[in-house]
Formats: C-alpha cells, structure tokens, sequence
C-alpha cells in the first residue's frame, strides 16, 4: 500500500523526501545550528523550570507590555535570519567576477534575495514596530492595556504563525525565487510550479492578518483609551505617528490581502487574474500590490519619526519645537503616501500625464518630511543636549535620511527614473532610509525605553559601539551600491562579466561586515546589561528625565500599569507633573478591572502554522482539518464569557507600598 | 474638557489635580473596532471591484455577461438578502424590547433569508460551469466568480455567526455582551447588503448593459 504513488499523494500532497535539502550543505550546517541552539534552549527552560511560567506569563499573556516585547524578540530573531542572508549575498557578488561563479547557485542565490527582503520587511520590521508601539503607546495615553487584548495577543501569533511558515521553506522544499513582491506572471503557476511562491503566500497572509487586526485594535486604543485631559493636541508625538501608522495599517493590509489571494485563485484554481493569456493582467497586480507597498513604507517610518521626537524632545531637555506642525506634517505624509504608489513603476508606460502626477506627489512629501527634519533641528538648538545612545542613533539618522530622501526625490523624476529604473542606485536609495530612518529609529527606541521595560539600562559602551559599526558600515555597504547603480548596473544578478566593478561589491561586502559588528556589538549589549544589571538599575522609573506618561510609573510598569489613571494637563503631561509639584497617590487604592489570559491565542496560530505547510504541499485532507479545528476553537472561545478579574485594592497598596519604599531609599541615598 | 483648562488659573506652586481618585471607565471600543474592521473589509471589496472594473471587458473570445445572466434570478436573489436585512432589523428592535423569543425567532428567519440567497448562488454557479463558463475561461469571469464568491463566503460566514448567537442569546439571554454582538452582527449583515447593491449594480446590470 505505501509503494502506492496516489496513496502516497493523498496522504503527503506533494511533499516527498526530495524536498529535504540534504545535499545543500549551507542548509546542513543551518539546519544542524538550528536544531542544536533549539536543543539547548529547551535543556536551558527546562534546567531552570521556565515551563510554567512561560506558558502562563507569556505565551497566554493579554498584557500589551508583554506581548510588545515577544515581537521584538520575534523581530530580533528575524533581523538574524535576514542578515545572514544579506551578508550571504555581499558575499557572493563580491566573488563572482570573471567566470567564477561565487559559492551560491542562481537557484538559491534567487531565493536569498527574496528572503532577505521578505524578512527584513514583514517579519522584521514590522513586529519591531507594531512590538514598540504595544508597549508604548498604552503607557504614553495612561491606559491599563489596548482594547482589546485578547485580539492583541491573536495577533502576536499569526504573525509568529508566519514568520514560522516562512522559516519552515528553508528546510522543507524552497522559497520563492521571485523577488520581494512576487511579480506576475513570473509568481504564477506556469513559471513558478513549485512551492517557493506558495510559502511566500500562506507566510505573509497569516502574518497580515494579525497585522490588520493589531492596528485596527492600536486605533481604538488611541481614540478610546486615553486618560482624561488628553485631548487629540496634547498626545505624545509617538502615538501620533502609531495613530497614522495604524490608520495606514488598516487602510492598507486588506489591499494585499485581496492581491494576494487572487495570486493564490491564479495558482491554485486556474483563474486568470495575472496571467498572459485569457484576458489576465499581470500589470493589475503591480498596481494593486504598490498601492499596499508604498504606504507601507510609510507604516514603518513613521513610528520611528515619532521615536526621534520623543528622544530629541527628551535629551535636549526641551519641549518638542512645532509640535502641531509636527502633527500636521505626520497627518500629511500619512495622506499623500496613498497617492504616490505609480513611481514604482514609471516604466510601465503609462503615459507622460500619468507620470508627472505621481512623480510631482512623490516630490510634495519631502516637503512635510523636510518640516519634521527642521523641527527636530530646532529642538536641539539651545538645548542642554546629552549625547546618550537613543540621541546618537538620532543624529545618525538626521544626517543619513537627508541622504536618502535627496536620492528618492532624484528617483522621482520620471526621466530619470528610465534610467535608475531596477539599478542598485535604487537598492542604495531603499536601504538608506529604511537602515538610515527605520532601523536607526527602532535602535533608538529600544534603547531609549529598555530601562522601561526591564528596570536597568542598556550598557552605553556596547550601545556606542554598536551605532559607530551600523552608521560607518551603512555608509561602507551602501554608498559603493550608489555608484553602480549610476553606472547602471542592475539589481537581483547573481555573477558579473566586468571585473572592473569588482572593487565596489568588495567595499560593499566590507560594510555589510562592520554592520555584522554593529549587531553582534548589540548582542553583546543585551548581555553585558544583564550580567551587569545591578549597576545599570533604575528605581525611579524615570531614568532619562522623561517627559510623557510612560515615565512616570514604575520601570517595570506593575500589570495594571497605573494605579490611579493619570489627568492631563499638558503635552509633556508628565513634564509638566514633575514641574508643578505633583504627589503619588499612597492610599485609597481601589480594585482593578484587568482581562485573564487565555491560551486561544497561541493554539490558533499553531494550527494556522499546520493549515499553511498543507495548504502549500497540497494535502488536502490535513488542510481541511486543520481550518475546521481553527473555526471550531474561535467559536468555542466566543462561549467562554468568563473574561476578567479583579486585582484586589490590597494587591496594588501592596505593590505600590513596595515601590514607596525603594523610592524613599533613592531619596535618602 | 473646559474643568482641566480651568486649572491653568492656579497661581505658581499651586499644583492641579493630577490622578483620578475613582476608577476610570472609558467607553466600550467595541463598536468603533467592529466598524474599522468593516471599513478594512470594505477595502477587500473595493480591490475586487477595482479588479472587475479593469478585467471585466476581457472575455477572451469566450461568453459575455449579457450571454450569461439570468437577471429575473439575480432580482429574486437579491430580494431574499434585502428581506433578511428588514427581518433583521426586526430582531434588533425585539432585542431592544428584551423580548428573547421574538429575537431569536427573526434571527431564524433571517438565517432562512441567507441561506436562500446563498443557495440561488451556488445554483447560478452551478450552471455557469456546466454551461463552460468556469472562473478559468477568462479574466472576466475569473473576477465575477470572485467578486460574486466572496460576497457569497462573507454571508456563508454571516449565517454561521448567527447560529452561534442563536446559541448563546439561548443560553445567556439578552445580557450585555450578547447585546453588544447582536449589534456587530447587526452591522456586518447590513454591510453585506450594501456591497451586494453594489454588485448587482455595477457586475449584473451594467454587464448586461455591456
């Protein structure tokens, strides 16, 4: 019966052994680090009995706080993944001149670029964004936790649920070898048979989904939840750009949902959406998917705009400069990023009308941008600026996104776009503000609330060292791209002909080299902070002479994360309570209305991971099970009412009563 | 918010009130997080229908809406969702008067609206495959099935829901939470009605038109 090929296909679709890559050596010796790290982590849970805690503390958490830090552990994890495929790639077009072949195949070397982009994007970058603003924002608006916050930790899972099904194509079959964005008709069925295109799908799916709903739930927390006095005007500068950000969100994800599924209608049930024959419309889904893709851009800059406020704001010692043309300007870009979608692809050939405007759109948001970048600027004259890391990591991004957005306004000339069309100057000009905003501001943000969250400060040493290898290794890595892409050489080529242009990919690998010191520098960080955490600690939940909410209760924030809901009077509300004299509440607690944990969450994205792999390899059977399972849990947990408790009144005097102590210790000392 | 204003006034040294002593209620986000997931779904539709404004004309040689629709059985079609929305109406306002039987009983007959609907689909598209015209002919009838199909999924879902509420106004009664959901659902189904004017508008009489 098992020799049977149709028993066999019924059973396992088409998956069979020769979709293992054993023969592929790198992906041995991955696969060999992975499974070992994943050994000793489990021996190291087990050793000291996390089990419990974990599943009861984490995995089944509601609490914003602690589902903002999962997704940057997610986040830094892929940031890993991502940049070893990064490096991979520096390496080998630095190698592959004058016949020599490099090390990696064009088969792989296509799936390495898509990875890396598909990573760096939607599994790194958007959790570290969507991680802050879990964390942040509640605080910053005076909040006991997001809306709802179940649907919170929902979210949290399908987006592991996808970075998992992404994961899983390093070692079962293949990932697509198409590019970030999975053009038709090269991502359809006729080109692309196997289930490259198919991972990429079923991953980014998932993954949207607990997106859509993470800002749909970040909306409502900031229009519903925030404390009394906190008018629109008087919000953090950073819940305004994740209000714009989630607006973007919501605005958006659906669109690529929806293109996304008429690309898996195309492959899976032979409609003819993106197809060359019958009618089909390969350029309908360039359309559609940039007009996900570019506010996206947007969804995650923002959030580090916002982030550099608050740090510039708080290291000058000053109140933010123009904080309402800081709003509008964030109102704007938010606005006009869904209109500029068209300049990624001038060469389309739609006409000179066509390209003008959305040439002319692309060049009017610099102008916002450039009002951020002078209000920042303003802020830091005459201010008592103190050059700690987050304030580091903001120059380097001044200097930096100036750079880069300069470059993007050149791209946006339609005529010169023919030119620089699909080049590495384009690449250049991505990376310098997706590493020179993005990641510079996430950089900064981690460090800048890290004492927040875990009540000792990052070591500044390690932090520094970490930024000097990021901001000369970007410059190493990307300015060299620059300059082949003028010369017009294009991206996604795996060997070169003319050796004459070897010497550049070799300073760009150099940079992607310090930039791995730059990480590892990070890595070090994390750890030395711990072990050194004693020294580094803060009692008073106020290590930088903050100014907004977040600061003014304890680092950790207890669960209940204020145990009086604070009023506002002011923008900088907690500036302002410092400067007139406010006192801490230490009697006439009462008891706190907080939601259970539930562990729905974390079974719904399990069994979404195991519908994906049988969605992808055609078993249909376990498909169906596994989305019937899925429906059954989410209506079972709709029975269950029995959803919050309350902390008792002597609970929080109890821990606010702790924290008096240790408070009247720091003033006597 | 003129109170925290007013504050201002203190002379310096003079602090404001700057906690609330009372535990703070703020108000349900529910409704306004079931009405942007409506809005992100609409957009799933407005997608759909932006890919059947662009890929409507491309028949590829093959059969054209006005070949294909049968409009007398769209028009039954379509009176069987707009019942179910007057029938559900119903059932909010008897949940207004706590009346539990007569919500359940519209909602029942509601369900029976939706089913019928969604069975005058399947059945329409029953026969357009047999007649040959399959969402795989052409680019046009690849975006009809769909546009049409996930409308169709979107009301299969609905009723499901329905059932399960069905169960829980049952065995809970009218309490608030079943209230706030008969609510969501309220709108959900109503949304559907409003996307569904707009495919009988725009996919079935000006497809025929041509």
């Amino acid at each position: 019966m098992f020799s049977d090929p149709d028993f066999l296909k019924l059973i396992f679709g088409r998956l069979t052994l020769d979709a293992i890559p054993y023969h592929e050596p790198i992906l041995v010796v991955t696969f060999l680090a992975v499974v070992l790290g994943g050994i000793a982590l489990i021996g190291l849970i087990t050793y000291y009995r996390f089990w419990g805690t974990l599943w009861r503390d984490w995995l089944t958490s509601v609490d914003h706080k602690k589902i903002g830090i999962m997704y940057i552990i997610l986040a830094l994890v892929m940031l890993l993944r991502g940049f070893s495929d990064a490096i991979m790639m520096r390496l080998q077009q630095a190698m592959a001149f004058g016949g020599s072949e490099g090390y990696l195949p064009p088969h792989h070397y296509d799936q390495v670029f898509t990875a890396h982009g598909v990573i760096m994007i939607f599994f790194m970058a958007m959790p570290f964004v969507t991680g802050l603003m879990n964390f942040v924002v509640p605080l910053q608006i005076g909040a006991r936790d997001v809306s709802f916050p179940f649907l919170n930790n929902f979210s949290f899972w399908m987006t592991t649920a996808g970075a998992i099904i992404i994961m899983l194509s390093l070692f079962v079959g293949e990932f697509a070898r198409t590019g970030w964005l999975a053009y038709p008709p090269l991502s359809g069925a006729d080109y692309s048979p196997g289930v490259g295109v198919d991972y990429y799908i079923w991953g980014l799916q998932i993954a949207g989904i607990g997106t859509t709903l993470s800002g749909i739930n970040l909306i409502a927390t900031i229009v519903k939840m925030r404390a009394p006095g906190m008018t629109m005007m008087k919000m953090p500068v950073f819940t305004w750009t994740s209000l714009c950000t989630n607006v973007l969100i919501v605005a958006t994800f659906p669109v690529l949902t929806a293109t996304l599924a008429l690309l898996t209608l195309d492959r899976y049930a032979g409609t003819n959406f993106f197809t060359n024959d019958l009618g089909g419309n390969p350029m309908m889904y360039v359309n559609l998917i940039w007009i996900w893709g570019h506010p996206e851009v947007y969804i995650l800059i923002l959030p580090a705009f916002g982030i550099f406020s608050e740090v510039v704001a708080t290291f000058c010692g000053k109140r933010l400069f123009g904080y309402a043309s800081m709003v509008y300007a964030t109102v704007v870009i938010t606005i006009l990023s869904y209109i500029v979608w068209l300049h990624h692809f001038f060469t389309m050939g739609s006409g000179a009308s066509v390209n003008a405007f959305f040439g002319i759109t692309t060049m009017i948001i610099s102008i916002p941008t450039g009002a951020k970048m002078f209000n920042w600027l303003f802020t830091m004259y005459r201010g008592r600026i103190r050059f700690e890391v987050p304030m580091l990591w903001t120059i380097g991004f001044m200097v930096t996104f100036v750079l880069g957005g300069m470059t993007g306004v050149l791209l946006a000339v339609p005529p010169a776009d023919f030119v620089l069309h699909n080049s590495l100057f384009l690449i250049a000009h991505f990376h310098n503000v997706i590493i020179g905003g993005v990641v510079f501001g996430l950089m900064a943000g981690v460090v800048y609330w890290f004492p927040k969250a875990f009540g000792f400060r990052l070591d500044p040493f390690w932090g520094k060292m970490s930024f000097w290898f990021w901001l000369t290794g970007f410059y190493f890595a990307f300015m060299p791209l620059y300059v082949l892409g003028l010369m017009g050489v294009t991206r996604r080529v795996s060997q070169f002909e003319d050796s004459s242009l070897q010497i550049w990919f070799v300073i760009a690998a150099f940079g992607a080299f310090l930039i791995a010191l730059g990480i590892l520098s990070m890595l070090i960080q994390l750890v030395v902070s711990f072990v050194r955490r004693e020294e580094l600690r803060d009692i008073t939940g106020d290590p930088w002479d903050g100014r907004t909410l977040e600061w003014s209760t304890a680092s950790p924030p207890p669960d209940y994360n204020f145990a009086f809901t604070p009023l506002v009077h002011d923008q900088d509300s907690w500036w302002d309570m410092k400067k007139r004299g406010h006192s801490r509440p230490l009697a006439g607690f009462k008891p706190i209305h907080m939601p259970k944990n539930t562990g729905t969450g974390v079974i719904l994205g399990a069994i979404s991971v195991v519908f994906a792999f049988a969605m992808v390899w055609y078993i249909w059977w376990l498909a169906i099970l596994s989305f019937v399972a899925m429906v059954v849990i989410a209506i079972g947990h709709t029975f269950n009412y029995d959803r919050d408790f309350h902390i008792p009144a002597n609970v929080v005097a109890d821990t606010e009563g702790k924290r008096t102590e240790v408070l009247a210790v720091e003033v006597q000392a | 918010m003129t109170e925290f204003h007013t504050e201002r006034a203190l002379g310096e040294g003079q602090a404001p009130t700057f906690y609330l002593t009372e535990e703070h209620h703020p108000e349900g986000s529910t409704m306004l997080g079931f009405w942007l997931y409506l809005m992100s779904d609409c957009l799933i539709f407005a997608v759909l229908f932006a890919t059947h404004a662009v890929l409507g004309r491309n028949y590829a040689a093959g059969p054209s809406p006005a070949d294909l629709f049968d409009l007398p059985l769209v028009a039954v079609n379509t009176s069987m969702l707009l019942f179910s929305s007057i029938t559900y109406g119903f059932a909010m306002l008897a949940m207004e008067r706590y009346e539990k039987k007569a919500t359940l009983a519209w909602m029942a007959v509601t369900a029976l609206f939706g089913t019928a609907f969604v069975g005058l689909e399947l059945y329409e598209f029953a026969h357009l495959i047999h007649e040959g015209a399959g969402p795989q002919r052409s680019a046009f009838l690849s975006s009809f099935f769909t546009l049409v199909g996930t409308h169709g999924l979107h009301v299969t879902a609905g009723i499901v829901w329905m059932f399960v509420l069905m169960a829980q106004v049952a065995k809970r009664g009218l309490i608030a939470e079943n209230k706030r959901r008969l609510m969501c659902l309220s709108m959900f189904w109503h949304f559907l009605d409003v996307v569904w004017i707009g495919v009988f508008s725009f996919v079935y009489l000006m497809g025929v038109l041509g």
